[in-house]
C-alpha cells in the first residue's frame, strides 16, 4: 500500500525505514520542511554540527565504527559546496555516506536564486552517484536506491538533492522492500578458476606475503576472522595498508605493521623480496607501491577486489580476483582445505627467519632523552594507557598520523578511523565526534597535529553540546610537521610558511568552550596527564607539546623502491632525486 | 569467464599484453540509462581521468527502457583502454560497455553535410566529385552545395580533403555510430 506524505515525511519515513539512528546536518532555508519534520520525532537523533564539513568527516567516522551508512543533512548552495570535501574524502576511502542536500524550488532551478548551487553538477565526480529528484512520487524510490548504491559494490558517498517545493509537495511513500533498487549489483562471488589459481601459488609459495587493506574492514567483521584464519593456518606474514590497520590483530607475531611510505621496514622488504603477493581488499596506492616500475620484481601477484576498475589500474597481476573480500576469502579457503592444506613450510620457515633478521633492524626506535618530549613517546604512552580500554582512534592528517599508525595497536577492525587516500587535514576531529555518537561508553581518541586539528576545531561546540567526550590528543610542534619534513629533504630547508605562528592557548580555548584542557611539556608528567585525560568525563583538548624538528621515520623518498628505505636521519641527505620531487 | 558488467572479452580476467606502449584507437558502445546527467557523467570520467575523446555520438536508442547508447571512439595504450571500460563500467547509469574494436568486426559509420561554393568548373569538379564517393546532394544553389555523406570516417575525411581546393566552406559531422557485424 502506498499512501500520501509530505516530501518532508517521505524523507524522514525513508531515514527510519533504512535504520538510520543518527544524523549529522545543519539548516538552512532549503531544508526547513525536513528539519520540521525531524522537531516531530524522536526515532532519528540529529546532531547539529559547527560547519557542513564537519558533519561530512562525523558521518563518516561513524560509518567506519558501525558499517553502518553515514547520513547528512545540509543546506543548498554553501551547505552543500561545504560538504564537498568529505564526500570527496569518503569517495577516496570507500566510505558509505549518503548526503541529502536541500535545493531551491524546482521553478527556481537555474535563476540564480539565493543559495543555489548546481549541487549535483558540483558533486558529480566526487560521489558513487547523485540525484536531482524532481517529484515528490519519485522521493522515496530514490533516497532507497541511494542507500542501496552507497552500501553495495565498493561503498562511497552518494548524494540526493531535493528542491524545497519537492519537500512540501504530497507524494507516494513505498517501503525498501518494494523498491526499485535499480541494475547497480556489482558481484560480490570471485571466478572459481582464479581462486583456484591463486590456492596453486599458496600452496607453492616460498616466501609469500598477504597485503591485506581497507576493503576487508568494509567488508564486514566476517571478512576480518577469514583473513586471520588464512594466515594463521598458512603461517603467512601479513601486512596491511594505513586503511586496513585492525583487520589483523596487531598482537598477533605474524604482523608485520603496515607497510608503505612510512611503513616498517620488515614489511617494505617483505614486499620486495616476496615470491607471491595476496593483495587482500588494497589498491596498490602510490603510497604503497613507491616507484612502480622497481615494486616487488620477483612475485607473483594475485589481487582480490570488489571493484574491476582498481585491477591493472597501477601494478598488472597474475591472478586477478574480482569479488568481495569476504565471499572470496571463504571460497579460497574451502578450496585450499580441501585439498589437503598444502604449504611449503620448510621454505615458509626459512622466509620468517629472514623477516626475523629485518624485524631485529628495529626500524621504529627512537630515543627518548632530556625533558623534551618525543611525539614517539607520546604516542608509546598513549598506546600503553589506553590500550586496555574499549578504545577508538582516529587522526588528522601528517607526521602525528603517521606516528599513531606506528605506534599504536589495532587488534579488531573498526577501531580505527584516518583519512587515506585524501589525506583530510581537519578529517579527525569531526570524525571522533561521529565514533563517539555510535559508541557513546567507548574512548575515543582523536590524535591530532595542532594545524590539522584547527582546521575543525569549531566541533568543539558540538562536542560540548552532545556531551561527547571526545578526547583530542594534540601532538604540538607548532609545524606543519610535515610540510617541514619535504621541505628539509626537497626543498634546501627553506621552511616555506610551515610553522604555526599565532598558535591559541590551547587550554584556554578548550576551557572557553567548556571543555578541559590539559597540557603537558616534561616527559616526566606525561603519563599521569594521559590518565587524567582518560578519567575525565567530557571532551579534552590535550595540548602535547613535543620536539619541533623531529622527522617521520623510517620513509620510503618519492621515486625510490621499497629496499631504499630511510631508516634514520643520518641518510636523508640527496635521498630523494629530481625525477622523484615532482611526486607528492 | 563470463563478466557480466563493464567488461568485455579484454577484461582483467583475460590478460593480454598490457605492458604495450602503443597507442590504439578503440570504438566504445556504451549502453546507459537516459536520466538527467549521464552524458556528463561519462563526458567528466573521461576529462577526470586524462582520457581523449576522438569522436562521441548518443542518442535514445529505446525511449520505454529509458536507454541511450553513447558511441566513443578513444585513444590510449592497452592498459589506459582496459582502465576506461572498466571506470565506464563502475558507473551506476551504465549497463553495459562493448568494446567493438576487439569484440570482432564491426560496421562503424558517420554522417557528414559539407558545404561547398564555387562556379564553373570547380563547381562542375565537386560535383562530379561526389559522384565517385556517392554522395548525395541536399542543397543546391547556382553558386553552392550541400553534400550529404554516409560512410567510414576515413572516407568522410577523403572527401573533405578533395574538396578543400574546390571552395569548401563549412563542414558538419555527426561522429561515429557503430555496431557488431553478424547475429
Amino acid at each position: 500500500m502506498t499512501r500520501q506524505l509530505t516530501g518532508a515525511q517521505i524523507v524522514v519515513k525513508v531515514l527510519k525505514d533504512q535504520g538510520v539512528d543518527v544524523v549529522f546536518g545543519y539548516p538552512g532555508g532549503a531544508v526547513l520542511p525536513i528539519y520540521d519534520e525531524i522537531f516531530k520525532q524522536n526515532d532519528i537523533k540529529h546532531v547539529l554540527v559547527r560547519h557542513e564539513q564537519g558533519a561530512t568527516h562525523a558521518a563518516e567516522g561513524y560509518a567506519r565504527a558501525t558499517g553502518k551508512p553515514g547520513v547528512v543533512l545540509v543546506t543548498s548552495g554553501p551547505g552543500a559546496t561545504n560538504a564537498v570535501t568529505g564526500m570527496t574524502d569518503a569517495l577516496m576511502d570507500s566510505i558509505p555516506m549518503v548526503v541529502l542536500t536541500g535545493q531551491v524550488p524546482t521553478f527556481m532551478i537555474g535563476n540564480d536564486a539565493f543559495q543555489e548551487a548546481d549541487t549535483v553538477g558540483i558533486t558529480r565526480p566526487c560521489t558513487k552517484h547523485n540525484w536531482l529528484v524532481r517529484e515528490t512520487d519519485n522521493l522515496a524510490q530514490t533516497m532507497h536506491q541511494a542507500f542501496h548504491v552507497a552500501t553495495s559494490g565498493r561503498p562511497g558517498p552518494v548524494l540526493v538533492d531535493i528542491p524545497k517545493d519537492v519537500q512540501f509537495a504530497n507524494g507516494n511513500y513505498i517501503n525498501p522492500a518494494k523498491a526499485n533498487k535499480g541494475h547497480y549489483s556489482p558481484r560480490v562471488k570471485g571466478d572459481i578458476e582464479q581462486i583456484t589459481a591463486l590456492v596453486n601459488l599458496i600452496e607453492n609459495a616460498e616466501k609469500p606475503i598477504i597485503y591485506s587493506g581497507g576493503g576487508v574492514i568494509n567488508s564486514g567483521p566476517a571478512a576480518s576472522a577469514l583473513l586471520r584464519e588464512l594466515a594463521n593456518s598458512t603461517k603467512f606474514p601479513v601486512t596491511s595498508t594505513l586503511m586496513g590497520l585492525g583487520a589483523y590483530p596487531a598482537s598477533s607475531d605474524q604482523w608485520l605493521g603496515m607497510l608503505g611510505m612510512h611503513g616498517t621496514y620488515e614489511a617494505n622488504m617483505a614486499m620486495h623480496g616476496c615470491d607471491l603477493m595476496i593483495n587482500v581488499g588494497a589498491r596498490f596506492d602510490d603510497r604503497i607501491t613507491g616507484v612502480v616500475s622497481a615494486f616487488s620484481p620477483n612475485s607473483k601477484k594475485a589481487h582480490i577486489d570488489i571493484d574491476p576498475s582498481s585491477i591493472n589500474k597501477v601494478i598488472t597481476v597474475d591472478v586477478p580476483i574480482i569479488g568481495d573480500c569476504g565471499h572470496v576469502l571463504e571460497d579460497l579457503l574451502k578450496i585450499w582445505k580441501s585439498r589437503g592444506r598444502k604449504t611449503q613450510a620448510g621454505s615458509v620457515q626459512k622466509w620468517w627467519n629472514q623477516l626475523k633478521e629485518w624485524r631485529a633492524v628495529n626500524c621504529l626506535s627512537f630515543e627518548q632523552k632530556g625533558n623534551i618530549i618525543k611525539p614517539q613517546y607520546a604516542l608509546q604512552r598513549l598506546e600503553a594507557l589506553t590500550k586496555k580500554h574499549d578504545r577508538y582512534v582516529t587522526t588528522e592528517v601528517g607526521q602525528h598520523q603517521m606516528w599513531a599508525a606506528q605506534f599504536m595497536d589495532f587488534n579488531d577492525p573498526n577501531r580505527w578511523m584516518t583519512s587515506g587516500g585524501l589525506g583530510t587535514m581537519g578529517y579527525g576531529f569531526p570524525a571522533s565526534i561521529g565514533v563517539q555518537m555510535a559508541h557513546p561508553k567507548s574512548l575515543v581518541i582523536n590524535v591530532a597535529g595542532e594545524a590539522s586539528w584547527l582546521m575543525n576545531m569549531q566541533e568543539l561546540g558540538t562536542a560540548i553540546q552532545y556531551r561527547l567526550p571526545v578526547k583530542q590528543f594534540i601532538l604540538n610542534n607548532e609545524r606543519l610537521g610535515m610540510v617541514r619534513q619535504w621541505q628539509e629533504l626537497l626543498h634546501g630547508e627553506r621552511y616555506s610558511s610551515s610553522w604555526s605562528e599565532a598558535l591559541p592557548d590551547f587550554v584556554k580555548l578548550a576551557e572557553a568552550f567548556g571543555a578541559k584542557g590539559i597540557q603537558v611539556q616534561d616527559p616526566a608528567d606525561l603519563d599521569e596527564a594521559i590518565i587524567e585525560m582518560i578519567n575525565y568525563e567530557g571532551p579534552v583538548v590535550f595540548d602535547c607539546q613535543v620536539e619541533k624538528h623531529e622527522n617521520c621515520f623510517p620513509m620510503i623518498p618519492s621515486g625510490k623502491a621499497h629496499n631504499e628505505m630511510l631508516l634514520g636521519d643520518a641518510s636523508t641527505e640527496g635521498a630523494i632525486e629530481a625525477s622523484g620531487a615532482v611526486m607528492v | 569467464m563470463k563478466v557480466k558488467k563493464g567488461t568485455s572479452r579484454r577484461s582483467a580476467y583475460n590478460l593480454q599484453s598490457l605492458y604495450g606502449d602503443e597507442i590504439e584507437t578503440h570504438t566504445l558502445a556504451v549502453i546507459v540509462d537516459n536520466e538527467a546527467g549521464v552524458l556528463a557523467r561519462v563526458i567528466g570520467l573521461f576529462s577526470g581521468r586524462g582520457y581523449n575523446i576522438e569522436s562521441l555520438t548518443v542518442a535514445e536508442i529505446d525511449h520505454q527502457g529509458h536507454r541511450s547508447r553513447i558511441t566513443v571512439v578513444t585513444t590510449g595504450t592497452p592498459a589506459v583502454i582496459e582502465q576506461i571500460k572498466a571506470q565506464l563500467g563502475r558507473l551506476v547509469p551504465v549497463h553495459d560497455v562493448k568494446d567493438l574494436t576487439v569484440e570482432g568486426p564491426s560496421v562503424e559509420r558517420e554522417l557528414a553535410l559539407i558545404k561547398v561554393a564555387g562556379k564553373g568548373d570547380m563547381r562542375a569538379e565537386a560535383l562530379r566529385a561526389a559522384e565517385v564517393f556517392r554522395v548525395k546532394v541536399v542543397d543546391s544553389t547556382l553558386e553552392s552545395f550541400v553534400f550529404e555523406i554516409t560512410g567510414a570516417p576515413e572516407k568522410i575525411d577523403a572527401f573533405t580533403e578533395m574538396m578543400r581546393p574546390l571552395g569548401l566552406v563549412e563542414i558538419a559531422r555527426t561522429g561515429v555510430a557503430a555496431i557488431m557485424r553478424g547475429k
